[in-house]
């Protein structure tokens, strides 16, 4: 039943995905009918199909901004990956396709595709590809294929489980959103009450930020989170993540859509990135579903040491790069009733980058002329049940030197397989 | 398997308050016995829900080690795989679960977690009660617009003592399969719970035979396990669909349907929002009866404790 759709998908990957409406209707089709053949996939005697878990996001915004949204940028950040604003008016936002369940009793898989439409074409980008160990015991998971790194807390969950439309500054300027590499990674649970989670991943460095061309392993990671509960009615998590990564070009660029420029900053050298992050979460008898609160924090500090170039200029413009870019959000989210919610939060950026050729550097962006990006969010959301979500988001965009007042109006609906409360 | 030094405070009371009874010399020797053959220390048992934790300690008492990942309070649906839970499902040697997707949003992704062979599905260590009895209410037809159905039929077998007898029969088994150098205790205790809950069925079932085709309104199909068992008349339901909030519009029906008939009582459940409820009592006088949806086990009840107060409460309303 899947057979077509897949070799679609598998194709489109293959030469740089870019499909028209009608590919995009084939691939939805046979998806459509599979939802009800698999509703009780995926978990015990309910699990008596031997197909996967099928889940369609389907996600959509109205946006509204003061400024242009083709002007947006950060000054002291070159932005690349997916970092940019929505498109302005009706655009449908990240929609996805998931395939997951267990292959066998070893083994779990998942595959998600993410669909994005950008100058009236649909763009469809591999997410997630990746095998993870059921069995292995003694606390040990590997997994391996392509996967979000566990380099942050908020890097690892989808765009449609974020609590806000948009990507904290300090991930949409450091990261491109998120950071997805192939590879793989061994993390181990220590045998205590308080989770001791430690871990390590082994990645190509081909995804932005990282780039390029790496014989072996191009990037690696190390990341530790610790965790428990207050009484029954509180729950918290901390971690702390670093990224080390050598000899990487990283093209910027990404999704602005900008006039057609020509000349693409391009970083090559290397590059390390740390993080910390704390979670703290609180119900009313440890009871999520009629109310609570949850607390946010991440930073990012990143060290880029090399040169910046613009491709395709002549003569070749460039420039030594020493870079210091760091970042933080706080962000609090209420569910004051079983089915509404509200939320805040505010995000900051500072950067100090030092570089032999001003010119250049002016032209990628990375002089900020005094100004400190900062945002600050609001938004409010009516959860009619666990699969829908209708959000209103305000923000108050003080990324580049002139303030934006931005609105979000956005809808997410998961059809398919139960999706996991995760912490 | 040694006790660990972060085991819980409450752990280490109740090993202390177990030790006592033997005198010092006795420790000393069981010490020296134990030594060759590795340390005899509990199973770990990670549990879903507080009744299968009260269960297992009529089944295995001290020689389990028990942690239940809900409370009374808490909707066993809508649970977050949090640390905590991670860090215990990742030492237990047995888990027992309801099962009948009740736990789908969180169990799975639990035990893809915890990276804990032992209690994976289809090994030893992996009990789901569901599996056990026969399901009431399974849909015919599976489609998200009826609200949160579960494919196997309803989750909530516990509500019903004569469940809680037939699942005790498998996890007795499941216990000796997992702890074979004490079979014997948990064939002695199977044997004494049975006997005294069958007996305990007894006393409740005639105690409520009064009950017997009362006409009822419940909150959430909770307690259809119960009403089975009691032989109660249920009319109406508050949520519009399984496990989606009762809209004013419903609750105006229901008001309808409880004006045509002798209702003897509107049966809540102790984590659920008890506005609904409330507002109907308000508008029809049939009294709200809040049932305690499982064992408080974190306070030391035990099923007994929890099946008492179920049936003193309705018998106050039947009488």
């Amino acid at each position: 039943m899947f057979k077509p759709g897949l070799c679609w998908i598998m194709k489109s990957i293959k030469f740089r995905p870019v499909l028209n409406w009608t590919c995009a209707i084939v691939l939805f089709t046979p998806v459509t009918y599979s939802v009800a053949d698999i509703s009780a996939g995926g978990y015990g005697q309910a699990n008596n199909t031997f197909n996967p878990a099928v889940t369609v996001i389907l996600d959509g915004v109205y946006a509204s901004y003061k400024n242009d949204p083709d002007d947006y940028k950060i000054p002291g950040f070159v932005l690349g990956g997916e970092a940019g604003l929505a498109d302005e008016g009706f655009s449908l936002g990240h929609s996805e396709l998931i395939f997951s369940g267990d292959i066998d009793d070893k083994f779990f898989g998942r595959f998600s595709l993410a669909f994005a439409e950008h100058d009236n074409e649909i763009e469809v980008e591999l997410e997630e590809a990746f095998f993870e160990t059921l069995a292995l015991g003694g606390g040990f998971t590997v997994r391996g294929g392509r996967f979000y790194s566990a380099i942050g807390y908020l890097n690892q969950q989808h765009p449609h489980a974020w609590d806000f439309k948009d990507a904290p500054l300090v991930y949409r300027a450091l990261f491109g959103d998120q950071y997805f590499d192939d590879g793989l990674r061994v993390s181990v649970i220590m045998p205590t009450d308080l989770l001791i989670e430690l871990g390590a991943e082994a990645l190509s460095g081909g995804q932005y930020p990282t780039g390029g061309e790496h014989q072996g392993v191009g990037s690696w990671t190390a990341f530790a989170n610790i965790g428990g509960d207050i009484g029954v009615s509180h729950s918290w998590q901390a971690g702390l993540s670093y990224l080390s990564t050598d000899n990487i070009e990283r093209e910027y660029g990404g999704h602005t859509h900008t006039s057609t420029v020509e000349e693409v900053p391009v970083f090559s050298g290397d590059s390390r990135i740390a993080g910390a992050n704390a979670i703290y979460k609180w119900a009313p008898h440890g009871n999520y579903r009629e109310r609570n609160v949850k607390l946010q924090f991440e930073y990012f500090n990143r060290e880029d040491n090399g040169d910046i170039s613009l491709l395709n200029s002549s003569p070749l413009e460039t420039s030594t790069l020493d870079s210091k870019q760091s970042g933080w959000y706080l962000q609090a989210i209420w569910q004051f009733a079983r089915r509404w919610g509200t939320g805040i939060r505010y995000d900051m950026l500072d950067s100090d980058n030092q570089g032999s050729d001003a010119d250049v550097m002016d032209e990628v962006g990375l002089l900020t002329h005094g100004h400190r990006p900062e945002r600050l969010s609001v938004m409010a959301e009516w959860v009619p049940s666990e699969f829908s979500r209708i959000r209103l988001q305000y923000n108050r965009d003080d990324s580049y030197q002139v303030p934006d007042d931005q609105v979000y109006l956005q809808y997410t609906f998961s059809l398919g397989s139960h999706g996991a409360h995760a912490f | 398997m040694t006790r660990s030094i972060f085991s819980t405070p409450s752990a280490w009371v109740h090993t202390v308050r177990m030790r006592s009874k033997s005198p010092v010399w006795c420790r000393f020797f069981m010490l020296l016995l134990w030594l060759p053959g590795g340390v005899q220390a509990a199973i770990n048992v990670f549990t879903c829900e507080p009744e299968w934790a009260a269960l297992a300690t009529e089944l295995g008492g001290d020689r389990l080690e028990i942690y239940s990942a809900t409370t009374a309070q808490q909707d066993p649906h809508h649970i977050q795989a949090r640390p905590s839970l991670i860090a215990k499902a990742r030492k237990a040697e047995l888990l027992i679960c309801t099962g009948a997707e009740l736990e789908i949003g969180w169990l799975p992704l639990l035990l893809r977690k915890a990276g804990n062979a032992r209690i994976r599905p289809g090994q030893p260590g992996h009990f789901l009660a569901t599996e056990h009895v026969a399901l009431l209410e399974k849909p015919e037809k599976l489609d998200r617009s009826l609200g949160d159905i579960h494919a196997s039929g309803n989750p909530h077998v516990h509500t019903d003592p004569r469940n809680i007898l037939i699942i005790a029969r498998y996890l007795y088994q499941r216990l000796i399969q997992i702890d074979q150098d004490h079979a014997d205790i948990y064939t002695q205790r199977f044997e004494a719970f049975a006997r005294d809950w069958q007996t305990a069925i007894r006393k409740w079932s005639s105690q409520l035979a009064v009950a017997n085709g009362a006409v009822v309104v419940v909150h959430h199909d909770y307690w259809s396990y119960l009403i089975a068992w009691l032989g109660l008349d249920r009319i109406a339901t508050l949520e519009p669909l399984p496990g989606v909030s009762p809209s004013s519009s419903h609750l105006a029906r229901v008001k309808q349907l409880m004006k045509q008939q002798q209702v003897v009582m509107i049966i809540d459940t102790s984590y659920m929002n008890d506005r609904p409820a409330k507002w109907l009592f308000e508008q029809t006088g049939v009294p709200v009866v809040s049932l305690p949806a499982t064992v408080d086990y974190q306070s030391g009840a035990n099923l007994y404790h929890w099946f008492d107060s179920l049936v003193e409460l309705i018998r106050e309303h039947v009488k």
